[in-house]
């Protein structure tokens, strides 16, 4: 290629970094061994030790890459820190030196106290196993399968979204009016009703969020699809003969992806909190592995006590920051997006 | 007031300034610097800026985009965002320095003694508030008025902007009337508290050219009929020659010349004043014996400006050494009344040389018939107010029996004002909608009916077409050499992808981009160079005939020239068959072969460029011609102003679609039937109800004189045509 003989002027490397192939590439390194450690660790055998090693450097890179992205929005950046903090803890929470989240050693421990040989700096539950721990480990979870199910979601969604935008007519008429039908019920109650019928487990919430979810993000790609499908490129590709299938990949996609990203951030909120609120109900994710939701529903009697309330806080306070850093990070990106 | 009515007859002579003098002027900035403060620092927008503004005297800005003009009317009502500050110098309105007013006196000053009217009217409307209310909040906010007597105030100022019906208009809200009828609306909401300065960016920029004819007519007579003083904005050289008395030329955040608008049209003293007006089509210019000439090189952006002139890269009279040394002040002209040039070379300067004239280009020789549309009918069946299939299905015509012929090399314009169809004819051009009837041939192939899914990748890429806006035609998801890289790959021209990406380079080559363009993606780029790969798009395919819709309205002058001038090498080079779709008549008279004029989805005249452009015209043309605003004070028109908007295509006239506007309309004919086409010449061809005649005794619009008959416009309308209208309607 002669393109090549151009070469151009050297950038720094976080810099060169941020080009989306390699920054993909950096979080597939990151999100993939969590996300087969969380879902499948039984089956990974010997290698669940070892799999999450390479995913440490890669969430710090990952990180500092974010950080050189977004240091015109301090928004950002600190919704940034937060996220990454809990993606840090879930990758490296195996190689801490935490006490083992399942098991019991002295019941009703309050913060900063020791017992039993142990120092608990959160204290211990009702059945005496280490809140610290507990927390720590229980991000792994909301994380993997937040995320998991709000990404399927988005897939789904955009995907109904650029054949209902771009094709419109009768294939407009039908996904819209599944979409209305699926929007009219209550999420709660659409959740309970997915769930009741498939069972509590972790792929099912992904296809109840799914469920949810992707009849509002339909609407967003569509809306977005219906302006850019004006565009005289997408009429040049037209009359070049491309097909429906090339014209939506290529010439829409990359063009709606800007406010999609946005809204997938606060989305990942709205899903955090379905994820804690099912396992609170008793929906989701099973007892006795540590899950926020799960730390929230069992201690929501003990808690009743001032003196231990701890145990339900402590929870409650981790939700709440892994959800205002997806917050802050949304508003973030729609502050720097605006600025351009 | 009493100078009033004597200066603004338009283009008033220069006589006033002497007596001007002993007066306050209206408005006066003195030095002016204004500066926007971002995260890069801060950028100069504009920098020493002087003008004085006399009472009744009509003052032009005129600049390409980022040359500082609408910052300088936003600093002058002083509305200058949250970054953006008067770093210098001083802004006297009536005398008082406005930087020393509180906030309190400048909103009191803004709406009833300065208004301003911007560039989109339906942006300045409420669009939840009928005209009326919006109107008559004028007078009860800055007059307290009560409210009847200020809904009159409001129908008493809308029929001075001669808007019909004024009671309908004032109980519709903005979106219910026509862009041309809300922009009236702003105008005379501008004009309610009757203010001494009127301020107008770009006022018609948006609207159609028959529509704008008759805002700038409103315009002259405003500041005929109160006496206002004006600060017109705009980027278009003719509108400021029919509206002004003196012109300020910007460049680069700085006033480069300043005269009356004789002094500065006729005997410039700025070289880019006159690159200017060497870029744009003047009636003289002709694409082989004189083409335009392309100012080189590109404005520089606000914090690269070089030391010295800011014109100085872009100058032929560049002088290292004494252009380059420093801050260059606004120099008198001797001789000239209170006319300025920011050029340290004026005396050197020969203004009389010619400007590389003499590279004329040989003409091609046009070959046989490529693009044959023969009786070409586009019908949309819409069904109205119906929720399923009651309704009453309506049709709309949106082409007529469209029939004329593209030959090799030739350029065919087709010339239209919004909702003429061309857009449409073009769709079914590039198989995007079939024809309803009628044939499109494009060779032996029979393209009318047959989209562009059955057509061939050879049918295809002969077949292509430029884009008007320049922003709209790329992605901006993918890299430049990507994009061409893709037409290349889809029409098979290469296949192997060392081929592909040398002919990437060698497109670029030939729209005169530097190669490594190929890597960057499209906001890199300036509206201009996004137009240039457009064009390499185009012609990635080798195509037989490239459609062009308005590929250059939307570019700066300078620019312009240069896109114009490339599409005609690179015709000229492949022997391509250019359709240009315009509305712009001076770019058509200067590239186009043969011009189709077109009205509400039907042929109303066609012939050779010559031919439309003299007599016979039919009366669209004719109004056409005269509409277009033309920068050269030697041309005098006949000025027809057309009544009326525009009617919709859904709801078009029973016969002629142009009798609801024409000055010769034959009542009882026109309306019910279609109009017989007459061929005059072989391929000039009129659809008109006048006879013969009558048509072949009309005057010439455009006349190029020596300038000394200026502001005698002649006779208005035909005298035959109208007579023939007057005695036929009475039958």
């Amino acid at each position: 290629m002669a393109v090549t003989s151009l070469s151009p002027p050297p950038v720094p490397l976080l810099k060169r970094l941020q080009k989306p192939r390699i920054a993909a590439l950096i979080f597939a390194i990151a999100w993939l061994p969590l996300m087969a450690y969380v879902m499948a660790g039984d089956q990974l055998g010997d290698l669940e030790q070892y799999v999450l090693v390479p995913a440490i450097p890669a969430v710090i890179l990952l990180y500092l890459i974010c950080m050189a992205a977004f240091r015109e929005s301090w928004i950002a950046l600190l919704g940034a820190t937060l996220v990454f903090f809990w993606f840090f803890i879930a990758v490296a929470a195996p190689y801490l030196p935490l006490i083992d989240p399942n098991k019991p050693i002295a019941p009703f421990t309050t913060p900063l106290t020791e017992k039993s040989g142990f120092f608990f700096w959160l204290g211990t539950d009702f059945k005496g196993r280490d809140m610290l721990s507990r927390t720590l480990w229980g991000c792994q979870r909301v994380l993997v399968w937040g995320v998991t199910a709000t990404f399927v979601a988005y897939v789904v969604g955009t995907a109904f979204g650029l054949i209902a935008g771009y094709i419109s007519g009768w294939w407009d008429e039908v996904i819209s009016f599944l979409a209305n039908v699926l929007l009219s019920f209550p999420v709660m109650v659409l959740f309970i009703v997915i769930l009741n019928y498939l069972g509590p487990s972790g792929f099912n919430i992904v296809i109840a969020v799914t469920f949810a979810s992707a009849p509002a993000i339909m609407r967003i790609v569509r809306g977005l699809v219906l302006d850019v499908k004006t565009r005289d490129y997408v009429f040049a590709a037209q009359t070049r003969g491309e097909s429906a299938l090339w014209i939506m990949v290529v010439e829409l996609l990359p063009n709606v992806r800007g406010p999609i990203i946005v809204d997938a951030c606060l989305r990942l909120g709205y899903t955090t909190v379905a994820i804690t609120t099912l396992t609170f109900l008793g929906l989701g994710l099973q007892p006795p592995d540590p899950d926020w939701g799960l730390m929230i529903k069992e201690s929501a009697k003990t808690a009743m006590l001032f003196k231990f309330s701890y145990m339900l806080l402590i929870p409650a306070l981790s939700v709440s920051s892994l959800i205002l850093g997806f917050n802050l990070m949304a508003d973030g990106l729609r502050e720097m997006s605006l600025r351009d | 007031m009493s100078m009033a009515s004597d200066t603004s007859g338009g283009t008033a002579p220069a006589a006033q300034a002497g007596e001007g003098t002993s007066q306050i002027p209206v408005l006066e900035c003195r030095n002016l610097s204004i500066s926007y403060f971002t995260r890069a620092g801060e950028i100069p927008a504009v920098a020493d800026f002087n003008l004085t503004l006399m009472p009744g005297e009509s003052h032009g800005i005129v600049g390409e985009s980022g040359c500082g003009k609408s910052t300088v009317a936003l600093a002058i009502m002083q509305y200058m965002g949250r970054n953006g500050r008067i770093v210098g110098g001083e802004i006297l309105f009536n005398g008082r320095d406005m930087r020393a007013m509180s906030e309190e006196e400048l909103r009191l000053l803004r709406g009833s003694q300065i208004a301003m009217v911007y560039q989109e009217p339906m942006a300045s409307l409420n669009p939840a508030m009928r005209v009326g209310d919006q109107l008559a909040e004028v007078p009860i906010y800055h007059e307290g008025a009560s409210k009847e007597e200020a809904l009159e105030r409001a129908r008493a100022m809308l029929e001075s902007v001669r808007l019909p019906e004024p009671e309908r208009i004032l109980r519709s809200y903005p979106h219910q009337i026509s862009g041309g009828q809300q922009q009236r609306v702003v105008i005379a909401m501008a004009l309610l508290s009757s203010p001494k300065l009127l301020l107008l960016d770009e006022p018609t920029t948006a609207l159609d050219v028959t529509v704008e004819a008759g805002i700038v007519d409103l315009i002259r007579e405003i500041a005929a009929e109160f006496g206002t003083s004006m600060i017109y904005i705009s980027h278009n050289l003719g509108l400021i020659l029919e509206t002004c008395d003196r012109i300020t030329v910007m460049y680069s955040g700085e006033a480069v010349e300043v005269g009356t608008v004789e002094d500065v049209f006729e005997a410039m003293r700025h070289p880019y004043t006159r690159g200017l007006f060497a870029s744009i089509p003047l009636p003289g210019a002709d694409k082989n014996a004189r083409p335009l000439i392309a100012i080189p090189g590109q404005l520089p952006l606000p914090h690269e400006r070089p030391p010295g002139c800011n014109f100085g890269p872009r100058c032929d009279y560049f002088k290292a050494g004494l252009c380059d040394r420093g801050e260059i002040p606004m120099l008198p002209i001797s001789g000239d009344d209170r006319h300025f040039s920011r050029c340290l070379r004026i005396e050197e300067i020969d203004w009389h040389a010619g400007l590389g004239e003499g590279i004329g280009k040989v003409a091609t020789e046009k070959g046989d018939v490529v693009l044959k549309v023969d009786d070409m009918t586009k019908h949309y069946e819409i069904e109205e107010g119906a929720l399923f299939f009651s309704g009453e299905a309506k049709t709309v015509k949106a082409n007529e029996k469209l029939s004329f012929e593209a030959r090799e090399a030739e350029t065919v314009a087709i010339v239209g004002e919004s909702g003429c169809g061309k857009s449409t004819f073009a769709k079914v051009l590039m198989g995007l909608e079939e024809a309803t009837a009628g044939k499109v041939l494009l060779g032996n192939v029979e393209l009318g009916h047959m989209p562009v899914d059955r057509r061939g990748p050879e049918t295809i890429s002969k077949l292509q077409m430029i884009f008007q806006n320049p922003f709209d035609t790329l992605n901006p998801s993918h890299t430049v050499g990507g994009q061409i890289a893709r037409v290349i790959r889809k029409f098979g021209v290469e296949k192997d992808e060392a081929k592909v990406q040398e002919r990437v380079l060698e497109l670029l080559d030939i729209v005169k981009l530097p190669r490594d363009f190929a890597l960057r993606r499209p906001r890199q780029l300036s509206g201009g160079q996004k137009q240039r790969v457009g064009i390499a798009r185009a012609f990635a395919g080798n195509p037989a005939v490239v459609i062009a819709d308005e590929p250059v309205s939307a570019l700066d002058v300078s620019v312009q020239a240069a896109v114009t001038e490339l599409l005609m090498d690179i015709q000229r080079e492949n022997r391509t068959t250019l359709l240009f779709i315009s509305h712009d008549l001076s770019v058509v008279r200067y590239l186009s072969d043969r011009i189709v004029v077109m009205y509400l989805g039907q042929i109303m005249e066609q012939g050779s460029t010559e031919e439309i452009f003299a007599p016979p015209y039919h009366p669209y043309t004719e109004a056409l011609l005269s509409a277009v605003p033309i920068a050269d004070t030697k041309v005098t028109k006949r000025h027809i102003v057309l009544s009326g908007e525009i009617p919709s295509a859904s709801d078009p006239p029973a016969g002629c679609p142009f009798c609801t506007r024409c000055p010769y309309v034959i009542e009882g004919t026109c309306e019910t039937e279609p109009p017989p086409i007459r061929e005059f010449q072989p391929g000039h061809r009129i659809a008109c109800h006048l006879s013969e005649e009558t048509l072949s005794a009309m005057q010439p619009v455009i006349q190029i004189g020596d300038g000394t008959e200026k502001g005698d416009k002649g006779d208005e309308v035909s005298p035959a045509a109208a007579a023939e209208s007057a005695r036929r309607s009475d039958a």
